[in-house]
């Protein structure tokens, strides 16, 4: 892989980050509510103050203008200051951000464990009992909407069974192994939920990216010159096959990250999926807006490392 | 042929001429479709147990007529009964009738949001296909940025900052349906309008469109008479699971309390009403968890049953 072709991807990401943040910056400027409506139902502030005050803050100022204001304010990291948590909106979202890479990471080795093995298997002996009961389950898991299994799990875990804590607690009491066994319990469920509803698309992939390949000719070739059956799998089926489940991987994240949102919510993990609804139910804009901003810089990168990374796998990318 | 075909936009015309010409037996495609779809034993199934979920939440409310929100604090948080069959919730109220209050909203959602997805998918791709040039990479490069976005984080900011002046045109329950609807389906159009330029892109060299063309048909013609009906299929699938995912949403947006307002039943609100009372009242979380799974398993049972029915190559 050519360092040029990373490069070009690179750049390639800049106009989608542009075009994302006039995404966002054209949903604020179209929404409804005047920051300074307070002023002009306060009878004490005369209009000249609030017009004086509108220039000030540069509200009627040009649209294009408002926005590259805005744009170098969020480059420069002045994102503003959260009413409801009485601290910087950057602060926060970085307090708040490692938890949430973390519990989407577990979930998403998990989802890679479960799903490869299942769907070479499934592909290898196509509508067998095997793999029918697979594609059923990949289909179950993938029509599970993640906030049920979440309650299905903390009925079954929590309260029938008593094994799991159901909400996340950040300050453990405990030193030592104790703690870090407190921590993995109490993580179990959130990277379960999120785990298993990745693994059911992964499995359907896997299993028809392993069937595209596994018919080509080289294959044929591997097993005709007297290649174990499970080492033409392996070393020559599996790893080409696994080209196009990477960048899904990688793909799927905006929707991970939804799936984040609604787990943190059920489970109370302190993450920024938890910290946004928080903030939309307290009305909080610059955390709202923060937080938007940050997944979508995080999906746009995940992007561009899919797109290396498939250029890197399969080198007749790099060359288009 | 042009005498033979009905004047209807029919997805078969064309193909159907092509069996007519090669078999003395015609069998449309339609019918043909059908009877791939028929031996898929699961997509039949779900395509019953949809059919009994939408007769269910369109006659039933006929049939068990209690009224949604009759409080009745004796009955409070009570297991399914001969008087409740699906029990109560925390006020007393019968959850049967909420669930269908409810299950009219989700699928009512689900299926309109699809359109939207469908007409904005049909519309971008189609124009992208037969425009080419700047107008497609444009339109390309704005699918492949829509497509960037996280949906779920944007689908929560546009209706938190918009949900108070929608409400006060439209009133709080078509207000938040029509927000609901329109940005589910803006933020689902993409992977339709893709589809349907790929399809345009090798349909429109196809014989028969140049036939059409050599024959002087103007560009909306081919598009609408040849083109379009061809690349149905495809886009029929990605509807079908469309209605899914915008089932899936809908009910998560009312889980976490932006949805409808809390006071209209939905299978997702009531959900998250019920969540607290896991412990002492299961069943009111079962309910319309298990609805909201079995809708979208169906649906997505169906889609693969007419992904496969609609694919030629495939040998059933």
């Amino acid at each position: 892989m050519s360092r040029q072709y990373v490069i070009r991807r690179m750049l390639i990401a800049i106009p989608s980050l542009l075009g994302i943040s006039v995404i966002l910056f054209t949903i604020l400027a179209m929404a409804p509510g005047d920051p300074f409506e307070e002023l002009a139902t306060n009878p004490a502030i005369p209009p000249e103050v609030r017009q004086a005050l509108r220039t000030k803050f540069g509200l009627d100022d040009p649209v294009w203008q408002r926005y590259l204001h805005w744009l170098s304010a969020m480059v420069q990291g002045d994102w503003g200051f959260s009413f409801q948590s009485r601290m910087d909106v950057d602060t926060l979202i970085l307090q708040r951000l490692p938890v949430t890479l973390i519990v989407i990471g577990a979930s998403q080795i998990l989802a890679i464990s479960v799903a490869i093995p299942v769907g070479v298997l499934a592909a290898i002996r196509p509508y067998s009992v095997f793999d029918q009961v697979a594609s059923t389950f990949a289909m179950i898991g993938f029509s599970l909407p993640t906030f049920f299994t979440g309650l299905v799990l903390i009925l079954i875990f929590s309260i029938q069974l008593d094994w799991l804590p159901f909400v996340y607690r950040a300050d453990i009491h405990a030193t030592g192994w104790a703690f870090y066994w407190e921590h993995l319990k109490q993580s179990i469920m959130p990277v379960v939920v999120l785990g298993l509803a990745q693994a059911g698309t992964l499995v359907r992939f896997m299993r028809s990216s392993v069937l595209d390949v596994i018919r080509l000719d080289y294959v044929t070739t591997a097993r005709s010159k007297g290649i174990g059956e499970r080492k033409v799998i392996v070393k020559h089926v599996v790893r080409n096959a696994l080209i196009p489940v990477v960048t899904l991987v990688f793909l799927q994240l905006p929707a991970v990250f939804g799936g984040a949102i609604v787990t943190e919510q059920i489970f109370r993990v302190p993450g920024i999926g938890s910290l946004l609804i928080a903030a939309i139910l307290a009305n909080d804009t610059p955390v709202v807006m923060g937080v938007t901003f940050v997944i979508a810089c995080l999906v746009v990168l995940f992007n561009l490392i899919a797109d290396i990374l498939y250029g890197w796998l399969d080198p007749r990318i790099s060359f288009r | 042929m042009a005498g033979s075909t009905p004047a209807s936009l029919s997805a078969d015309a064309p193909a159907a001429g092509v069996v007519q010409a090669r078999k003395a037996r015609s069998i449309s495609p339609a019918i043909e479709t059908w009877r791939r779809f028929r031996r898929h034993v699961l997509a039949v199934s779900g395509a019953i147990v949809l059919l009994i979920m939408v007769l269910g939440v369109l006659v039933g409310p006929s049939i068990w007529a209690v009224p949604i929100n009759e409080i009745d604090f004796t009955a409070k948080l009570q297991g399914p009964s001969l008087k409740h069959p699906l029990g109560t919730d925390d006020l007393g109220q019968d959850l049967l009738a909420r669930m269908m209050y409810g299950g009219k909203i989700s699928l009512a959602v689900g299926f309109a949001a699809m359109m939207v997805a469908l007409v904005v998918g049909v519309l971008v791709g189609a124009v992208a296909g037969m425009a080419s040039g700047w107008v497609d990479a444009a339109l390309m490069w704005l699918t492949d940025l829509f497509l960037a976005l996280p949906t779920l984080p944007l689908l929560l900011l546009v209706i938190y900052l918009f949900r108070d002046s929608v409400k006060q045109v439209l009133g709080v329950e078509g207000g938040a349906f029509v927000l609901i609807v329109v940005v589910i389906g803006g933020l689902r159009w993409m992977p339709v309008a893709r589809l349907v330029r790929a399809q345009f892109l090798s349909l429109r060299e196809k014989e028969f469109v140049e036939a059409a063309r050599a024959l002087g048909a103007s560009k909306v013609r081919q598009v609408v008479q040849h083109i379009l009906p061809n690349a149905l299929g495809p886009v029929i699938v990605v509807g079908t699971i469309d209605v899914a995912t915008a089932i899936i949403f809908e009910s998560t947006l009312s889980f976490l309390g932006l949805g409808f307002p809390s006071d209209v039943p939905t299978w997702g609100s009531m959900l998250r009403d019920a969540k607290d009372y896991l412990d002492i009242a299961p069943h009111w979380a079962l309910f319309p968890g298990a609805a909201i799974f079995l809708t979208v398993l169906a649906i997505n049972f169906i889609g693969d049953g007419l992904r496969d029915a609609f694919d030629p190559r495939r040998v059933l």
